[in-house]
């Protein structure tokens, strides 16, 4: 992976063999962990009569779920909750969406990919939330080194953070240059 | 709040006010506001204000420098309706954001 180019209206990039597994791996289990979310939701009778589905009023327990999906207020409780039983559902639906593009269009062994300028932002979506994923879980801070001591255990994942970094960072370059 | 935001969204539906009025404040517009987090990167940020508003590479990266600078931002405001669906699609595209009456 040298970067992303633009070429006409296509972004094109070349990955290896062990870049496309390890993004499609990434961007399968945010899929997962999307869908967990989903079927934890508990149906309602109303709902399936009437086709309009509501997302839970609480947030996720699980940090990372709560990440990708925050509150809509900071003190308010009660229009959090609210707020989140109406747009919950359609969140997660487009943030699988976007995970879905990548999938689709990252071959499982890597090579040429190209993407058009929708697909592009879907992968942006998409590698952002892996991003906010494994940044949570590796506890990023804003003035963390850029490499850690060979002996801490994040050592090698905040490689792989780094690398889906700079595979972001270039598809935005990318896609605002004309 | 510090952030001279341009309130050219304020155009409040006469309809959906009068439901969201439960306090007699309904002269006071909603605002959205976006918190700097450690993850999301600064080109990112202002590419999806762009996208999301339609604001000027300028603008949107004086209000992503803010939230950098700043610790938050308020990128923008009007009805309840309005803010709530701006705060759904900042979520959507994984920034941190939430809405807050104006004080």
């Amino acid at each position: 992976m040298n970067g992303w180019r633009r070429r006409g209206d296509l972004l094109v990039a070349t990955f290896t063999g062990r870049e496309a597994g390890l993004l499609r791996g990434m961007v399968g289990q945010i899929r997962d962990l999307l869908a967990a979310r989903v079927a934890a939701t508990p149906r309602d009778e109303l709902a399936d009569l009437t086709g309009v589905i509501a997302g839970p009023t609480t947030a996720p327990t699980d940090r990372v779920l709560a990440r990708l999906l925050p509150d809509f207020h900071r003190e308010d409780t009660g229009l959090s909750g609210g707020m989140r039983a109406l747009h919950e559902p359609e969140l997660l639906a487009a943030k699988d969406g976007a995970a879905a593009v990548v999938l689709e269009t990252c071959p499982a062994h890597g090579g040429r990919i190209r993407l058009s300028e929708e697909q592009a932002q879907a992968w942006l979506t998409a590698l952002n939330d892996v991003r906010l994923a494994l940044g949570t879980v590796l506890e990023v801070t804003e003035d963390m080194p850029d490499e850690l001591p060979p002996d801490d255990p994040r050592t090698p994942h905040l490689a792989v953070y780094h690398w889906l970094t700079w595979v972001q960072e270039s598809l935005i370059q990318a896609l605002i240059s004309t | 709040m510090t952030t001279p935001v341009e309130l050219e969204q304020t155009q409040v539906d006469p309809a959906l006010d009068l439901v969201a009025d439960e306090t007699g404040t309904e002269d006071r517009p909603w605002l959205t506001i976006v918190w700097n987090d450690p993850v999301n990167l600064m080109s990112y940020v202002t590419y999806i204000f762009q996208q999301l508003f339609g604001y000027s590479r300028e603008k949107a990266t004086k209000l992503m420098l803010d939230v950098h600078h700043k610790g938050r931002a308020v990128v923008s405001s009007g009805s309840r309706e309005k803010v709530e669906i701006d705060v759904a699609k900042l979520h959507g595209a994984g920034l941190w954001a939430t809405m807050q009456r104006d004080t």
